[in-house]
């Protein structure tokens, strides 16, 4: 039987805030345990939640993102259930009225563009988290990370393999940080994601039972996760045993999923409003004001580089994917007066390549835009070739100096003399008879080898058109 | 000096007839005879207050004192106090030290005033006796055999034995108005909102008020001058402006229309009360007011439906107390289910346990619909009535209890007849409306309490009406006996 998969995700995206999102305290990654909790996040008796404006900003931020309706009156709820890094014994969550309604996003696979709904975003604070070191046979709590707001994005089931599922999470994760409301960092655990998947005989409209995937904290394991997801439901299904509505856990080292714990023992929240905090209504000024705040977002820009600078959808979405990039991207253009495609080609190919073999952020780069830029100029006006243009780009990278200085301090200059160039052919033509005399003979291939020894003899300096040229000429 | 107003200690204190500590040292005294008969104190801070009497006298040497600066008051022990216990009537407390102060008693250390105390209370606030405190049950000081009401009893307690000139407490379903009428003082219960419930350990959050307990109208506007007010830390906090309650005191009640709610003066009404109430009454219409029958038609779901939306809430609010981080924790705990199962089951008394287990069968999943929302919807027709009878009327008249205080013991075995004691005060909670019990006369030597409510943030007309009612009756002014006139 022919098997179609079916997954949605549940992306826990933690919003980039100074404070907690009910209490002052600083959401800081990383202080030693304890000393980021106040009074109201180790839910002390008597103390009283205060919503963090800059979270509903934040959270509608997002919502204008995706074309959903922000909700106006929203409601915050109790999910109940005991555990020792819940401090209230209840997590203030959103239930039946979310901030943020459904909208989509689009994403793209083997140059297919496809759209993904999203079901809601809710705001809800973080539990805190459960240490099991050194404490004599008990467990520690710390409660640093206990308030610090998250916005729980649900998709619809809407796509069909892994490679969908990544592409999705990866376009929340660039939007996210587009709108600068998440750091996206997923191993501090910022960006988290559930998946939900589930198989169906091709061409049956309802849904198989699904299972629950957790534990999935980079784009590579939520792809690992579903693939080995997959394989294990359809062995289940061709048994011709059900699926088992479960949590299962994602173990990264035996790349395997594992049951956590089935339905039956899933808790009743018991979600109630929560009497605490009124209903959080926003006010259509609020929303206004929001909506002039946001950024050119991923799509628009990748339409706009497509049309403007006339680079594939390829290109685009590369350059897109962060705004950071896309920034530095467009610099590059403005300061170089290059061809777009040249300077798309510099920044996600040689400048890319740097970054990621030296772990680096583009915006850690060694070189600047305007850097850049200084580089491709002398391309452009052909003052060196594109191959020496590495080596110098290296040099920058290492810090020696910007292109001009390189250029000049190594003697890379191309050359485009005419004359100098005629000796180097000649040269090389006196000093290669064999080869020379093969080419006569028909073997035209060898015109490759002589315009590279004509390079090597210039050490790369001559220009390649002119040397082209002259040996056509003479052989 | 146990027998002056606020108005009138002030006046000793300002003119330095007498020193801050000195008052405070005399109702310490007071406490340390009294308070062993009638347990109104879960914890006497004598060092505490004797260290802000000092502040307050220097503040009232330099000319730098508010009205209440240097007056003792006593704290129902629901209000965090940094560094000092706060037990909220439960074992599950009883070793925690609040690090920080409610709002209100934050707000009561910048009046100036003396904290002498804190007093007892019905566990966690539920309760109409203050027969769940786990520091076991309160004396009314009218007739010890009975209770003072609840859940705040120890306050009302105290003032009427006048171990403390005033003191704080809160109301969820009654608990300031039921213990006022059951001890013969007056007690307030201010609008949802009007005082911050920030470090107020919370029983229903949609229900409980904080307000002041005292001798008379106008004690009682002078402490809800200073512990009312909007507050930061409290989302429910109503942004009204600061208004002196002292301000309409001496109002005529001339036009003052008054309703008697048709459903308040029906059966299950004691006669001997009614009567005491038709009294009251004329005396209103002496005054000026007009009274009015009006129709407050769901008032007899009131009841039903406060035991589910309070217990539903504090099931809720009472989940942190787990043994994890404060508050009682079990021995040599097996594993975190036992940690949890034993340190509740040993921190939390009958009642209590009781609401949890009502709140969470409530909220359960199937049926909450049935339960919750039903009762939330319920809720607003009941203040729907009430918001209809204020488009007639100005006050609202009625008893506060149907009866007067009933004996220790007469109803703990009874829940059913224990929460039907609070049927004429519960919808004021669920309607969030301001109403005060003032003492009206006796039954048997039994104070009795008629019980006003008004409008929203109409606190200034509620204690206008008390005051003038109070200018032409001296019920306020009895004292039990023992206590000297």
């Amino acid at each position: 039987m022919i098997y179609e998969t079916v997954i949605g995700l549940e992306i826990h995206a933690q919003l980039a805030t100074k404070s907690k999102i009910f209490s002052a305290a600083s959401t800081t990654y990383g202080a030693s345990p304890n000393t980021q909790a106040c009074a109201v996040d180790l839910g002390l008796p008597g103390v009283l939640p205060v919503i963090n404006e800059q979270v509903v900003r934040m959270a509608a931020k997002f919502g204008l993102a995706i074309g959903a309706k922000v909700a106006l009156r929203s409601v915050f709820a109790r999910k109940n259930y005991f555990y020792p890094d819940l401090p209230k014994g209840y997590q203030i969550s959103q239930y039946e009225l979310p901030i943020v309604g459904s909208g989509e996003v689009q994403i793209e696979v083997d140059g297919e563009e496809k759209t993904i709904g999203v079901t809601r975003a809710h705001l809800e604070e973080d539990a805190g988290k459960s240490l099991h070191g050194d404490f004599q046979g008990l467990s520690g709590i710390d409660l640093n990370r206990a308030g610090t707001p998250l916005l729980e994005i649900v998709s619809e089931p809407d796509m069909r393999s892994p490679k969908e599922a990544v592409a999705y999470m990866k376009k929340l994760h660039s939007l996210v940080r587009y709108l600068e409301i998440c750091d996206g960092n997923m191993q501090e655990g910022s960006f988290r994601c559930d998946a939900n998947i589930s198989m169906r005989p091709q061409g049956q409209k309802e849904l198989g039972t699904r299972t629950e995937l957790k534990n999935l904290n980079s784009f590579r394991f939520v792809e690992r996760a579903l693939d080995f997801e997959i394989e294990r439901q359809i062995d289940v299904l061709e048994s011709g045993a059900q699926v088992i509505q479960e949590t299962r856990l994602f173990d990264a080292d035996k790349n395997e999923t594992r049951s956590m714990r089935i339905k039956e023992e899933a808790n009743d929240y018991r979600y109630f409003p929560d009497p605490d905090l009124l209903p959080l209504i926003i006010e259509p000024e609020f929303l206004e004001e929001v909506k002039v705040e946001l950024p050119e977002l991923p799509d628009d820009k990748k339409h706009r580089f497509m049309q403007e600078y006339a680079l594939s959808l390829y290109d685009a979405s590369v350059l897109t994917d962060r705004r950071e990039l896309a920034d530095y991207f467009e610099e590059t253009v403005k300061a170089s007066g290059s061809k777009a495609n040249l300077c798309a080609n510099w920044v996600r190919g040689d400048l890319t390549a740097l970054l990621n073999k030296n772990n680096l952020d583009i915006i850690e780069t060694k070189v600047t835009a305007v850097e850049l830029a200084g580089l491709l100029r002398r391309i452009t006006d052909k003052t060196i070739s594109g191959k020496i243009a590495k080596k110098v780009f290296d040099a920058m990278w290492n810090g020696e100096g910007d292109a001009d200085t390189i250029i000049e301090k190594r003697g890379l200059k191309q050359v485009t003399d005419i004359g100098a160039i005629e000796n180097i052919v000649d040269e090389v033509l006196a000093n290669n008879p064999k080869q020379l005399n093969d080419y006569h003979n028909g073997k035209e291939k060898l015109f490759g080898f002589f315009v590279g020894q004509v390079m090597k003899a210039s050490r790369g300096k001559a220009n390649p058109q002119q040397v082209n040229a002259l040996l056509k000429k003479k052989l | 000096m146990h027998n002056k107003s606020l108005s009138e200690l002030s006046l000793l204190l300002r003119q330095r007839e007498c020193s801050s500590v000195e008052m405070t040292r005399y109702f310490l005294d007071r406490i340390e005879n009294d308070n062993r008969l009638l347990n109104s104190f879960i914890t006497v801070t004598a060092d505490v207050a004797l260290r802000q009497a000092k502040v307050a006298d220097e503040r009232i040497q330099s000319g730098n004192a508010g009205t209440l600066t240097g007056i003792p008051l006593a704290h129902k022990d629901i209000f965090c106090t940094q560094g000092v216990k706060t037990s909220c009537g439960s074992k599950m407390l009883d070793n925690f030290i609040a690090p920080y102060n409610a709002t209100v008693v934050e707000k009561c250390q910048a009046a100036g005033m003396v904290m002498l105390g804190k007093t007892n209370m019905d566990e966690f606030a539920m309760g109409s006796s203050n027969e769940t405190s786990y520091y076991g049950a309160v004396k009314n000081p009218w007739d010890t055999k009975t209770v003072p009401g609840g859940s705040s009893g120890g306050s009302a307690a105290a003032v009427a034995a006048r171990l403390t000139p005033v003191a704080t407490g809160t109301d969820t379903g009654g608990s300031i108005r039921q213990p006022a009428a059951f001890c013969g003082i007056t007690g307030l219960k201010p609008t949802y909102g009007l005082v911050s419930r920030y470090g107020m350990i919370a029983f229903a959050s949609s229900l409980d008020q904080g307000g002041p307990l005292g001798h008379n109208a106008e004690d009682v506007a002078l402490l809800l001058n200073v512990i009312a007010g909007f507050d930061a830390h409290d989302s429910t906090s109503l942004n009204h402006p600061k208004e002196d309650y002292t301000k309409h005191l001496n109002d005529s009640l001339a036009g003052l229309k008054i309703g008697l709610p048709k459903e308040y003066f029906s059966e299950g009404l004691d006669p001997e009360v009614f009567k005491v109430l038709e009294t009251a009454r004329s005396e209103l219409e002496k005054a000026g007011a007009t009274l009015h029958e009006i129709h407050l038609p769901h008032t007899e779901l009131a009841v039903p439906i406060y035991y589910i939306i309070a217990p539903a809430e504090c099931s809720s609010n009472l989940s942190r107390y787990d043994g994890v981080r404060f508050g009682h924790r079990c021995n040599n705990p097996s594993d975190l289910t036992d940690l949890y199962k034993r340190s509740r089951a040993e921190g939390f008394g009958a009642e209590v346990k009781r609401r949890i287990m009502i709140g969470t069968y409530a909220l359960s999943a199937g049926y909450y619909d049935a339960y919750y929302l039903k009762a939330q919807k319920i809720r607003r027709l009941i203040r729907d009535d009430f918001v209809a009878a204020f488009k007639q009327v100005d006050v609202i008249l009625g008893p506060t209890t149907a009866t007067t205080a009933f004996k220790i013991g007469e109803k703990v075995d009874d829940p059913i007849a224990m929460y039907l004691s609070d049927i004429y005060t519960i919808s004021v909670n669920l309607a969030g409306l301001p109403a005060i019990s003032i003492p009206a006369g006796f039954v048997n030597q039994h104070p009795v309490g008629l019980q006003l409510i008004g409008n929203y943030l109409n606190e200034a007309k509620l204690l206008n009406v008390a005051h003038q009612y109070q200018q032409r009756t001296d019920w306020f002014m009895q004292n039990p006996l023992g206590i000297a006139g």
